[in-house]
């Protein structure tokens, strides 16, 4: 059940999530695991508590799939919450992992989907077997 | 489940303080939160509702030095007590690496101890996890109201009811004073570092 990842593999999500994500105007991106551990985090977090963003994004995925059980599904593939001037959108990678991407109200929510979608490919490879 | 990243040498643990309503699972987590610094701890979130008892959960980050070049960062949690929250128990236990059962030493509390103590150990099986493998360290708390006119349980009272099969580590405790919460803390950290360790090295 541990997750243990390399340098390598760190510096390679980290690469995927500089050239899709923060390229593409988000302000920040984190990856982390769905019991809370926090595995990268990209971008300007300076007032930002990303040990706690990682607590509850998980916790918050966790309550979502109890929504989704109700109707029927097993869980949603991605959640999305509008704020005035920063947004936040959830998406699920593998069966493990989420990645949390913070964009203003300036970049289009098109364009981070349309991103995140193929963050999502290419992270999958990387943790591999962790999946 | 732990993580282990390797770029910057370090490795996330989660620990779980578990137990019966009212016991005083959340006031162990103020009280190291008050108690420790700023370079040692993070930023505490509760989520409650009016009535003082948790919601969802209360977490609080710490990192707890290095051992062997390897940096310690341990989450603690703590779950709602109250018996209808057990969807929410179950979530919070997800990846869970180590365990504190705060039991309540107030002698109405005996039976809500001994179901708590059960549902964890149900809850924890679903998930493939054996109670009796994984960390676990039992604080019994309040023991400051010993002496006062509420009658209270003796410790060999409560060995007794939960620790006479498991035979794990124990502190009396009195979170609302900080009695034993360190000694606690201590003593889960050090088994769940070690559990996590011994885990990696038979990878």
């Amino acid at each position: 059940m541990d997750l243990v990842l390399s340098k390598e593999a760190i510096d390679n999500i980290i690469t995927v999530l500089d050239e899709d994500l923060l390229r593409a105007g988000a302000d920040c991106v984190l990856l982390v695991d769905r019991s809370g551990n926090l595995i990268v985090n990209r971008g300007d977090p300076a007032n930002l508590d990303v040990l706690a963003l990682a607590a509850l994004s998980a916790a918050n995925f966790g309550a979502t799939a109890e929504i989704a059980k109700l109707i029927g599904e097993d869980d949603f593939a991605l959640l999305f919450h509008k704020g005035k001037n920063e947004n936040i959108h959830f998406t699920k990678v593998g069966k493990g992992f989420i990645l949390i991407t913070l964009f203003g109200k300036d970049v289009s929510l098109g364009l981070i989907r349309l991103n995140t979608a193929k963050v999502t490919d290419n992270l999958v490879p990387i943790l591999g077997g962790e999946l | 489940m732990s993580f282990i990243d390797l770029s910057k040498n370090e490795v996330q643990c989660k620990i779980v303080y578990y137990g019966p309503g009212r016991g005083g699972k959340t006031t162990n987590l103020l009280y190291l939160h008050q108690a420790m610094t700023d370079s040692v701890r993070g930023k505490m979130v509760t989520i409650d509702t009016k009535g003082d008892r948790t919601l969802f959960f209360d977490f609080l980050p710490l990192a707890l030095g290095k051992i062997q070049g390897l940096s310690i960062k341990i989450q603690l949690y703590t779950v709602p007590g109250q018996v209808m929250y057990n969807a929410t128990r179950k979530l919070v236990l997800k990846g869970v690496d180590g365990i504190v059962f705060v039991a309540d030493s107030l002698k109405v509390q005996k039976e809500k101890n001994v179901e708590s103590l059960a549902n964890l150990k149900e809850n924890l099986a679903e998930d493939n996890i054996d109670i009796k493998e994984i960390p676990l360290v039992l604080q019994y708390n309040k023991r400051d109201l010993g002496g006062s006119n509420i009658p209270i349980l003796s410790v060999e009272e409560m060995q007794e009811d939960l620790n006479q099969e498991l035979q794990v580590p124990y502190f009396s405790g009195s979170a609302l004073k900080g009695d034993g919460v360190f000694e606690t803390l201590r003593e889960i950290s050090k088994g769940t570092v070690k559990f996590v360790s011994r885990k990696l090295l038979s990878r």
